[in-house]
C-alpha cells in the first residue's frame, strides 16, 4: 500500500465509492456543488474547501445545494433516510449544529428507540471540527462531545486518511445517524489509503503506538500531537503508548482499560472544552473500571474552558501542544 | 377524483374513528389510567380525513403533538395506537413512544412529534426519496398555527420551493398554540398568504367542512404528483378539548367550546350532506358508528389487558455500551 493521498481526497474518495456502489447514496450540503442556480459553471466550489469537488460530475443531481436552512436540509436528510435513500449531509462546521441541533437529537437519534425498533435512519451528517485557522469562536469549536453525550447517535473523529476514509465507508453503510468530524487542520494531511473500498469498524481504537510507562488517549489532530510529544519522551526513556479511539460513540473502553492496566499511568488529551468531554468522560472510565491498574492521578490536557480566541497568540495557547501533552506525562511519569 | 358512495362511507368511518378514540381516551385520561401528556384531536376530523383520503400508504405523512386523527386518518391500526398510548409492549411504538410519539412506517406514518415545527424538514426528505427514487409519491406535513411561526417551517417551505418536492404542507389552524391565541401570535389573517413569499400556491378552507379540505387537497396532491411542487393548505377549525388533557381552558370564552359542539360539528355537517344529497342513508352511517363504538371498546380491553414492556425492552433498539 503505496499510495499516498489527502485527508480530503480520502474523504472525496469515500463519497465517490459509495456513490458508485449504492445508488440510494446521496450528498447535500451548502455548496457542496456550488454554483446551483448561477450564471457561471457548476461544481464551482466543491464544498466550502472543495472536499465534494468533482462528485457533480459524476452523479449530478444526487449532490444538491442547499439554501443556506440547516435545519431543513439536515432534517429533510433525516426523513430521507427514513425512507429510504442513506443522505450524506455535509453541516460545513459543527459550531452551525445551533441552528438544526433538535432535527439531530430530538428526531434523528431518537427514531429507532422512540418508534420501538421500526424506523432505522441511516444519516451521516459530516462536519469540520477544530481550532488552528484564526477562525475564532464560532467556526473552531470540537463540540463531539455534546453527541457523544446523546443516545441513538453515533460519533466518529478520524486522525489521519486512512481512518477518514474507512470509518466514512462504514459510516455510510451504517443504520444509525453517525456524526461525521474532520478536523479542518487535517485535510491537508498526507497519507498511504488502499485505492480499494474498505471499511473500520466503530467502536474499535486504534493503538497508534505501543509503549509501556504511560498511556496517552487522544483525538483527531491531538494524536498526532501525542506522537510529536512520544517522539521526543522516548528520548528521555519514557515509552508512551497512544491509542486513537477513532469513534466516541460507541467507544472502546476495553482497550483504553487493558493498556492503562500495563503502564498504570494515563494521559488523556482533547482539544474539547474540559468540562463533561471526552477527557473527563475517559477519565470517569478509568476511575470506576482501572481504579487498581493507576499508580498516578489522571491528568487531562485540554484547552482552558473559554471560548476559541481570535488572535494567533492566544489560540496558540489555546490548543493543547505537543509541549503541554509532553509536560502532563512526565509529571504522571515521575508520581510515585 | 371523484368521491364515490365507498369514499364518502370510508371518509365518514375515519371521521367516526377519530372522534369516538379521543372522547374515549378523555374519559379514560380523567380516570386515570393513561400516563404521559395527552392532546386530542376531536373537533378536526374532517382536515386528517380531507387529507388523507387522498394519500396511499406509499405516500408519507408527518404529524404533530396532536397526532392521534393523523394516525387514523392514514391507516394506522387502532388497537396498536391504544396500547401504545397506555404504555404497553403490543403498541405501536412497543410502549417507547407513546401519545406524543406514535409513529408506523409501513402506513407512511412518520411520526407525531413532541417538537413544534418537527416535521415539515423531515417531510422535505421523504418528498425528496420520493422524487429520487420515482415513486410518484407525495409527502404531507401537518403543523399548527404555533408551528406556522417557527423557523423549521418556513426554512422547509422555502427548500421544498426551491427543489421543486412533491410536498403539502397543512396548516391546521385551531386558533390556539397552547393558550395564546393565533390572532395575538400569527402576523397575518390567513397562513396560507404566507404561501406567496416561498412562491407556492397557499389557500384557506373551512376545517369544519370535509369537501372543502378535500377540494384543496386533490389540487394541492396533483400538482405535487405531476412534479409541479408544494403547496399550502391552511384549515380553519376548531379544538373540542384544551391544548392537553387537564387544561381547564380559562383562555376561551365560558361558552366557546359548546357553541363549537352544536354548530360547527364537522362530523355532523358531514352526516347531513351525504345523507340529503348523496344517497346514504341514516341507517348507513348508524351502523358504521356501531362498528366504531365497538373497535374503541375492544381496543381499550385490550390495551388494558396488555402487558408491560419487559425491562430488557429498556435498552433495545438502541447502541448502548456502558
Amino acid at each position: 500500500m503505496a499510495r499516498k493521498i489527502l485527508f480530503q481526497q480520502a474523504i472525496n474518495e469515500a463519497l465517490d465509492q459509495e456513490m458508485a456502489r449504492d445508488s440510494t447514496v446521496i450528498v447535500m450540503g451548502e455548496d457542496v456543488v456550488g454554483g446551483t442556480g448561477a450564471n457561471g459553471e457548476m461544481d464551482a466550489w466543491g464544498g466550502v474547501l472543495g472536499v465534494t469537488k468533482g462528485l457533480y460530475g459524476k452523479y449530478g443531481n444526487r449532490i444538491m445545494d442547499t439554501p443556506i436552512s440547516e435545519s431543513a436540509f439536515v432534517g429533510a436528510a433525516i426523513g430521507a433516510a427514513t425512507c429510504g435513500l442513506r443522505p450524506v449531509c455535509e453541516l460545513m462546521f459543527i459550531d452551525f449544529l445551533g441552528v438544526c441541533f433538535d432535527q439531530i437529537y430530538n428526531q434523528a437519534a431518537k427514531f429507532r428507540y422512540m418508534f420501538g425498533g421500526k424506523a432505522k435512519t441511516p444519516v451521516v451528517i459530516r462536519t469540520m471540527i477544530g481550532a488552528g485557522f484564526r477562525a475564532a469562536a464560532q467556526h473552531s469549536q470540537c463540540l463531539y462531545p455534546i453527541f457523544t453525550h446523546i443516545p441513538g447517535l453515533k460519533v466518529v473523529i478520524p486522525s489521519t486518511p486512512y481512518e477518514a476514509k474507512g470509518l466514512l465507508i462504514q459510516a455510510i453503510r451504517d443504520d444509525d445517524p453517525v456524526i461525521f468530524c474532520e478536523h479542518k487542520a487535517l485535510y491537508a494531511m498526507e497519507g498511504e489509503v488502499p485505492e480499494e473500498s474498505y471499511t473500520i469498524p466503530f467502536g474499535e481504537a486504534n493503538i497508534v503506538r505501543e509503549g509501556s510507562d504511560v498511556t496517552i488517549v487522544a483525538f483527531a489532530r491531538m494524536v498526532g500531537f501525542a506522537q510529536k510529544a512520544a517522539a521526543a519522551l522516548a528520548k528521555e526513556g519514557i515509552s508512551c503508548e497512544i491509542i486513537d479511539p477513532r469513534t466516541t460513540s460507541p467507544l472502546d473502553e476495553d482497550t483504553i482499560l487493558e493498556s492503562v492496566e500495563n503502564t498504570g499511568r494515563l494521559v488523556i488529551v482533547d482539544e474539547a472544552s474540559p468540562r463533561c468531554g471526552m477527557a473527563a468522560d475517559i477519565a470517569a472510565l478509568v476511575a470506576q473500571k482501572g481504579f487498581r491498574s493507576l499508580q498516578a492521578p489522571i491528568e487531562m490536557v485540554t484547552p482552558p474552558h473559554t471560548p476559541v480566541p481570535f488572535s494567533g497568540v492566544l489560540e496558540d495557547l489555546y490548543i493543547p501542544s505537543p509541549a503541554r501533552i509532553e509536560a502532563a506525562v512526565r509529571k504522571v511519569a515521575e508520581y510515585a | 377524483m371523484a368521491l364515490s358512495r365507498e369514499d364518502l362511507l370510508e371518509a365518514y368511518r375515519r371521521m367516526k374513528t377519530i372522534r369516538e378514540f379521543e372522547e374515549r381516551v378523555h374519559v379514560e385520561f380523567a380516570k386515570g389510567g393513561i400516563p404521559g401528556f395527552v392532546h386530542l384531536y376531536a373537533g378536526e376530523e374532517a382536515s386528517a380525513a380531507g387529507v388523507c383520503m387522498h394519500l396511499t400508504d406509499d405516500d408519507k405523512i408527518a404529524s404533530t403533538h396532536r397526532g392521534h386523527g393523523h394516525c387514523i386518518g392514514k391507516g394506522v391500526d387502532v388497537h396498536g395506537m391504544m396500547a401504545e398510548i397506555y404504555g404497553k409492549r403490543t403498541g405501536t411504538c412497543r410502549g417507547k413512544g407513546g401519545s406524543m410519539h406514535i409513529a408506523d412506517l409501513d402506513t407512511g406514518m412518520l411520526g407525531a412529534n413532541g417538537i413544534v415545527g418537527g416535521g415539515p424538514p423531515l417531510v422535505c426528505g421523504a418528498a425528496l426519496a420520493a422524487k429520487i427514487k420515482g415513486t410518484g409519491g407525495v409527502a404531507v406535513a401537518f403543523f399548527g398555527d404555533g408551528a406556522s411561526n417557527q423557523g423549521t417551517t418556513l426554512e422547509s417551505m422555502n427548500l421544498a420551493s426551491v427543489w421543486k418536492l412533491p410536498a403539502i404542507f397543512v396548516a391546521e389552524n385551531n386558533g390556539y398554540a397552547e393558550a395564546t391565541a393565533a390572532k395575538f401570535s400569527v402576523s397575518c389573517a390567513d397562513i396560507s398568504t404566507r404561501a406567496a413569499g416561498f412562491g407556492m400556491p397557499g389557500i384557506t378552507v373551512d376545517g369544519h367542512d370535509f369537501f372543502a379540505v378535500y377540494d384543496a387537497m386533490r389540487d394541492a396532491v396533483e400538482r405535487a404528483r405531476q412534479g409541479g411542487g408544494p403547496s399550502l393548505v391552511e384549515v380553519k377549525l376548531d379544538r373540542f378539548f384544551g391544548h392537553f388533557e387537564g387544561d381547564n381552558q380559562s383562555y376561551r370564552a365560558p361558552d366557546e367550546v359548546k357553541q363549537v359542539r352544536e354548530q360547527k360539528d364537522c362530523i355532523r355537517r358531514f352526516a347531513q350532506r351525504v345523507t340529503t344529497g348523496h344517497d346514504i342513508s341514516p341507517q348507513e352511517l348508524a351502523a358504521i358508528d356501531d362498528d366504531v363504538a365497538a373497535l374503541i371498546e375492544d381496543a381499550v380491553a385490550q390495551a388494558l389487558a396488555a402487558p408491560d414492556p419487559l425491562p430488557s425492552d429498556l435498552t433495545t433498539d438502541v447502541y448502548i455500551k456502558y
